[in-house]
């Protein structure tokens, strides 16, 4: 029971680790699968931050009279990530566009089944 | 278990901090199983800006005031309006795929199992003993003060400690704003034109 | 675009609020929460509040799309520049210490450049690719 206390922060992290990796192998439409890498990339920020979460500790920021502060670490390494995770989302979604150009769609099905069709035509 | 019994602070804010985050977690998990199931994309955006509002109150929660403010202005702001632009040029609506989902169900079941296996030695959560902070955390908490001078330690690590890292994600940053600009701020090809 | 007031109006209103705060958590970055990641999402924010209510041909006028990729590469230089100087003075790269006679005014000095150029860098990149998404027509 006291591993459940413990844990749970570990669990919900997983959990949404899974989901976003159920979007990504289970659905064919891109925008959704881009959504389900954010939920993916989101469920390890939360993992660290839980990490650097240090019980009656406060913000990392000098105060007077507080000696027990959360671990700074891990939330420079998020802080940074979270802005290069937007900025690779960015360029994926720069991606879809242009596959939506190419193709007319963004489902995967399609592009595949388009793709075969073109390798048949060049072969022919 | 390696988890040495440690001595619980047993005042009534940490009993609520820990209810809050049970509570913005529960949260977060429905969103994100809904997101799964709806098909209307601009319900999935709308709902993935809920989802980064959720996660950036569980790192206020959590102390990591600077992630909270990062994920909110990034998760709720920018990345929203950047996928309803997305939209706006692609489709509305997702199709339903013909793949095989109970296999693909189990395979993640399977996968989240052994990982909630690996995580039955790791120190419990708010351990200030857990190796995470044991390492150069102490240092920098100690010391930054005195070596470089200003009071926010994320601040210090960002800039100070870590600046070649923190150089190397800025140059992640602009070389995916180049990405973007070449793939999309170009000459647009006429349809049928030069397609090799 | 067409005339909506309300959105106008508050707009209007916001803008200048973000960016004012946008500015203080860049400068105000070593005291409070804050520095050049949170600042220059924050400001790239308001100008795309401003692109999404008055349009991104006039938002383009004011901060035309050469200007900000000269921005974008102006925030990597002021970082590795610093870095540059503190090598010139015979320290290591990116060591601050090298910026000034007292090493932890130095400190000071060094961390408020790099965040500036980070938070150029952050802003112009942000306003970037909201230009080229919301400029792009639908095939």
């Amino acid at each position: 029971m006291s591993l459940l206390f413990e844990h749970y922060n570990y669990w919900v992290a997983i959990f949404l680790m899974m989901t976003g990796f159920y979007t990504v192998i289970s659905r064919g439409n891109l925008v959704k699968q881009v959504v389900g890498l954010n939920i993916f990339q989101a469920s390890v920020f939360i993992f660290y931050i839980s990490l650097a979460y240090v019980d009656g500790g406060a913000t990392p920021i000098v105060k007077e009279g507080v000696e027990v502060y959360a671990n700074p670490l891990p939330h420079v390494l998020i802080l940074t990530a979270i802005v290069v995770g937007i900025a690779t989302t960015a360029l994926g979604l720069a991606l879809i566009v242009r596959i939506k150009e190419a193709y007319g769609t963004i489902e995967e099905d399609e592009i595949r089944e388009a793709d075969q069709r073109d390798g048949k035509d060049s072969d022919a | 278990m390696a988890t040495a019994p440690r001595k619980t602070v047993s005042t009534g804010g940490a009993v609520v901090e820990h209810l809050i985050v049970v509570v913005l977690l529960a949260l977060l998990a429905s969103t994100a199983v809904a997101v799964i199931r709806l098909t209307n994309l601009f319900a999935v955006v709308m709902l993935f800006g809920i989802y980064s509002l959720l996660s950036a109150s569980v790192f206020l929660v959590m102390n990591a005031g600077d992630v909270a403010f990062t994920e909110a202005a990034v998760g709720a702001g920018i990345a929203t309006v950047l996928m309803l632009s997305t939209m706006a040029l692609c489709a509305p609506r997702e199709m339903p795929s013909r793949r095989n989902k109970p296999l693909r169900l189990l395979l993640v079941a399977l996968t989240g199992a052994v990982l909630v296996w690996g995580t039955m030695d790791l120190p419990g959560f708010g351990d200030p003993s857990a190796p995470a902070n044991q390492h150069v955390a102490p240092r920098y908490i100690q010391e930054s003060p005195r070596e470089i001078g200003i009071p926010n330690m994320v601040s210090s690590i960002l800039a100070s400690y870590r600046g070649f890292d923190t150089f190397g994600e800025v140059t992640v940053i602009f070389t995916a704003g180049l990405g973007v600009l070449m793939l999309l701020a170009g000459r647009r090809r006429k349809k049928g034109g030069e397609e090799s | 675009m067409t005339r909506q007031p309300v959105l106008h109006v508050t707009a209007k209103f916001l803008i200048p609020l973000i960016m004012l705060f946008a500015l203080y958590v860049q400068f105000h970055g070593e005291y409070s929460p804050g520095g050049g990641f949170q600042a220059g999402v924050i400001f790239g924010a308001g100008l795309i509040l401003y692109g999404l209510v008055f349009g991104v041909e006039q938002a383009q006028r004011v901060l035309p799309l050469g200007v900000l990729r000269v921005l974008a590469a102006l925030g990597v230089l002021l970082y590795g520049g610093v870095g540059m100087v503190s090598l010139l003075a015979g320290q290591e790269f990116l060591d601050y210490g090298a910026l000034s006679a007292d090493p932890v005014a130095g400190q000071h000095l060094g961390i408020l450049l790099v965040e500036l150029g980070v938070g150029i860098t952050v802003t112009a990149v942000m306003v970037i690719i909201f230009y080229v998404f919301a400029g792009r027509e639908k095939t």
